[in-house]
């Protein structure tokens, strides 16, 4: 038992670190695009932090909830490894141009694999746990795991067809229109299922556990998770609108997107109203604000994006710098959020101690806030003066400014956010920090133990 | 209510149920499209890549282009001013993947096949800052000194089942990476015939420039010369991809001939102006008289009405 123990410990730390450590690297560099630069820093990110905290932190949830060991603890730690070499070696394959120029699945075929041969581990393993739990009924969090690790397979592997041709090049087995109407089929989803439910599942359980509140309302999330399950999956088409793709499909991909306004807001109502029968925990418990601002920023940006499918709105701030904005507020407001807080709630836990500093903590929650928001304010003004520029006739009906001209407005905002991006990273050098610390901590603490014990004996 | 508990304490029915209803939507918008024509419209002037073209194409997804340059026109009046035709379905039968993009970081490129001469893109490619000081874009003059793959490039080809000689291998072999990216971005849209979305003639410009010694408008015509002429015209009008315009001058060409060729253009030689002229704008350089002013194109009233009402805005 205490041997899983430590396995789940090396496990969340190792991979938690490891991750931050990409992060940390990857946000200094300037956000000017650089074609592979871009594409690193966003697969990194996706790939090393996201999917490497989800990994850590769905391990540690499900020994929870399943009231059980891991079913395989040392495929675990050998996934661990093989995660942190994949992240290495993919890494350098974006920086070397192998890329099959699909957002978000820009890996060439041989990570592909990897990647896959990562996924099945690691749902066996989870699979496997909840398949022999302990507890007879399965908790919310379960759910949007189980989701989670069902879609992303399917996504994944479909989006990923192509056809081989040598170690470091392969074309994509949809041509064209269909290409495209797969690629966000899949580029959409990927985010809806590995930036919204697996954090909806840490969210769901973190929330009440480290506040004491119970949730809401039972029935809200069965309704919210379901629904959003269903809609998600329609939505792809938004990210084509007044493309060639068929109209129909661009049409019910912007009204399923309006549609999933409604479950996302049920999660948001439901944390909302969870916290509304004592808010003295916002004050009392440090972790809470990093939910409920997480939380917060999960119900603007599940507003904005959708407003942003519409084709009006979309012809304005479609490619322009509102997007990024946009994702940024996602990424770095509520995921990077909710992430953060269950590994402050999970590593004292897992340490038996206590964190290393609130005050560090409540400083990190701040930077961040001020980071993220000032990054993602500045790419909406940008964006829409942009869109505005693009868009600007003469009386005459002729173009009112170049291309150019409206290139170098941007300048300025794009300085702005490099510096809001330093401050984001500053703070996550806090967590890191704080984290070490709290990890330096816990283990000093139990050498103490451990050695009047054995003094004894 | 206890169907509810059993959904939710059995792991296998529950992930039965979850997989069900992420697959609806997959298959209404994604599986079933696949077997329908719209989804594989070919256009008939539409050609495979050449050799040279697609190693051009791979060095384009190589270097991650698309991260900064969008492939597709939207069918809406200021995307259509700007570079052209809005995109057709049948323009991408070729394309695997897809590049549309999803950001215009630089500008859309889905219209630059035959937009300007190849030395205009040898030149950019290398230093794009020498056309516009201030671009953000990347130098690529890394690509002159590669030679472009060869045997990969066959086995592309051959991977996407398009037909190429021995010629096109001979090709291959005397060309760097370069020469493969500009045959490649002068490939792009070629299926689309080529035509003036602003096309100015005689009866809409004055005989005489109406700015005529007008000490303002030089200095603006100036300014507005070096961030859109200089480049291919040399910073003192002496010429470089095209012609000197000191010659041009001394020629004293009728100030409508010469706002008529700003307007319009030479097509595969220099792109027309209209579109992004301003109104009461001027273009002109010393000695070199020239306003492209007023494009009082009538463009909400007869000729191109017909032009606004194709598209689907």
């Amino acid at each position: 038992m205490s041997a899983i123990f430590w396995g789940v410990i090396g496990l969340v730390a190792g991979l938690w670190i490891s991750a931050q450590m990409w992060d940390a690297a990857l946000n200094l560099p300037p956000y000017f695009s650089f074609g592979r630069l871009r594409t690193f820093h966003t697969n990194v990110l996706v790939y090393g932090l996201g999917i490497g905290a989800e990994f850590g932190v769905f391990y540690y949830l499900v020994i929870r909830l399943t009231k059980r060991p891991l079913l395989f603890p040392k495929l675990a730690r050998f996934h661990l490894w093989l995660f942190n070499i994949g992240v290495a070696i993919a890494g350098i394959t974006l920086l070397l141009g192998w890329t099959q120029s699909l957002e978000y699945a820009e890996f060439e075929w041989p990570i592909d694999i990897a990647i896959v041969i990562l996924w099945v581990i690691f749902a066996i393993n989870i699979m496997g746990t909840i398949f022999k739990r302990k507890e007879q009924q399965m908790y919310i969090s379960l759910w949007y795991i189980i989701a989670t690790i069902i879609t992303v397979a399917i996504l994944y592997i479909v989006n990923n067809l192509s056809i081989p041709a040598g170690l470091d090049k392969s074309y994509h087995l949809f041509a064209g229109v269909n290409s495209a109407n797969v690629q966000w089929w899949y580029g959409h989803n990927a985010v809806g299922f590995l930036f919204t439910t697996p954090i909806l599942a840490m969210f769901y359980y973190f929330l009440p556990k480290s506040t004491g509140l119970p949730i809401y309302s039972h029935r809200l999330s069965i309704i919210s998770f379901w629904s959003l399950i269903f809609a998600y999956l329609w939505t792809g088409a938004h990210h084509l609108v007044y493309t060639p793709l068929p109209d129909w499909i661009q049409t019910l991909g912007i009204a399923f997107t309006l549609f999933l306004i409604a479950p996302s807001w049920g999660s948001v109502v439901n944390g909302y109203f969870t916290v509304e029968s004592d808010w003295s925990v916002m004050k009392n418990n440090y972790l809470t604000k990093f939910f409920i601002a997480g939380i917060t920023f999960y119900g603007l940006q599940t507003i904005q994006g959708p407003s942003q499918g519409i084709r009006v709105i979309s012809s304005l701030i479609h490619y322009t710098d509102w997007v990024p904005g946009h994702v940024h507020m996602g990424t770095m407001g509520w995921v990077t959020m909710v992430i953060c807080a269950s590994v402050y709630y999970i590593i004292p836990h897992i340490y038996k101690t206590t964190i290393y500093s609130e005050k560090l903590a409540n400083a990190h929650f701040w930077i961040v806030l001020i980071g993220q928001l000032a990054f993602s304010i500045t790419m909406w003004i940008t964006g829409v003066q942009q869109g505005a520029m693009w868009k600007m006739t003469n009386p005459d009906g002729t173009l009112k400014y170049t291309f150019m001209e409206g290139l170098l407005r941007n300048y300025p905002y794009w300085q702005m956010r490099t510096l809001a991006g330093v401050v984001f990273v500053v703070g996550m050098l806090l967590f890191i920090y704080n984290v070490m610390m709290t990890i330096k901590k816990g283990k000093a603490e139990l050498e103490a133990k451990v050695e009047p014990a054995t003094a004894t004996a | 209510m206890s169907e509810n508990k059993k959904l939710y304490s059995n792991a296998l029915i529950f992930s039965l149920a979850a997989a069900i209803t992420v697959l609806i939507g997959t298959i209404v918008t994604m599986f079933l499209p696949m077997f329908t024509e719209g989804m594989h419209p070919k256009l008939k002037e539409l050609k495979p890549y050449t050799a040279l073209q697609l190693a051009g194409r791979d060095i384009y997804q190589r270097e991650g282009c698309v991260n900064c340059h969008t492939q597709t026109v939207r069918p809406l009046k200021s995307d259509v001013l700007m570079y052209g035709d809005y995109s057709k379905a049948g323009e991408f039968a070729y394309d695997r993947p897809f590049l549309w993009g999803s950001k215009r970081t630089g500008p859309d490129l889905a219209r630059i096949g035959g937009k300007y001469p190849d030395d205009w893109h040898y030149q950019h490619m290398t230093n794009p800052q020498a056309f516009y000081e201030k671009s953000n874009m990347p130098k690529y003059a890394f690509l002159n000194d590669r030679k472009v793959a060869v045997e990969k490039t066959i086995s592309h080809m051959k991977a996407l089942g398009f037909p190429y000689t021995d010629a096109d291998i001979e090709q291959l072999k005397n060309s760097t990476e370069m020469d493969a990216i500009v045959a490649y971005l002068q490939s792009i849209g070629a299926a689309v015939a080529k035509k003036a979305i602003l096309q100015i003639d005689e009866s809409m410009v004055e005989e005489v420039s109406p700015f005529a010694g007008n000490k303002d408008a030089v200095l603006k015509g100036e300014r507005l010369y070096k961030a859109e002429c200089a480049g291919c015209h040399g910073q003192n009008a002496e010429g470089n991809i095209g012609g000197s315009l000191v010659d041009y001058a001394a020629a004293e060409n009728p100030d409508r001939d010469i706002y008529l060729t700003i307007a319009n253009g030479f097509e595969g030689a220099m792109p027309g102006f209209a579109a992004a002229c301003k109104s009461n704008f001027f273009v002109t350089y010393p000695r070199l008289k020239v306003q492209c002013r007023a494009l009082r194109l009538s463009m909400t009233k007869k000729k191109s009405g017909r032009w606004w009402s194709t598209l689907r805005v």
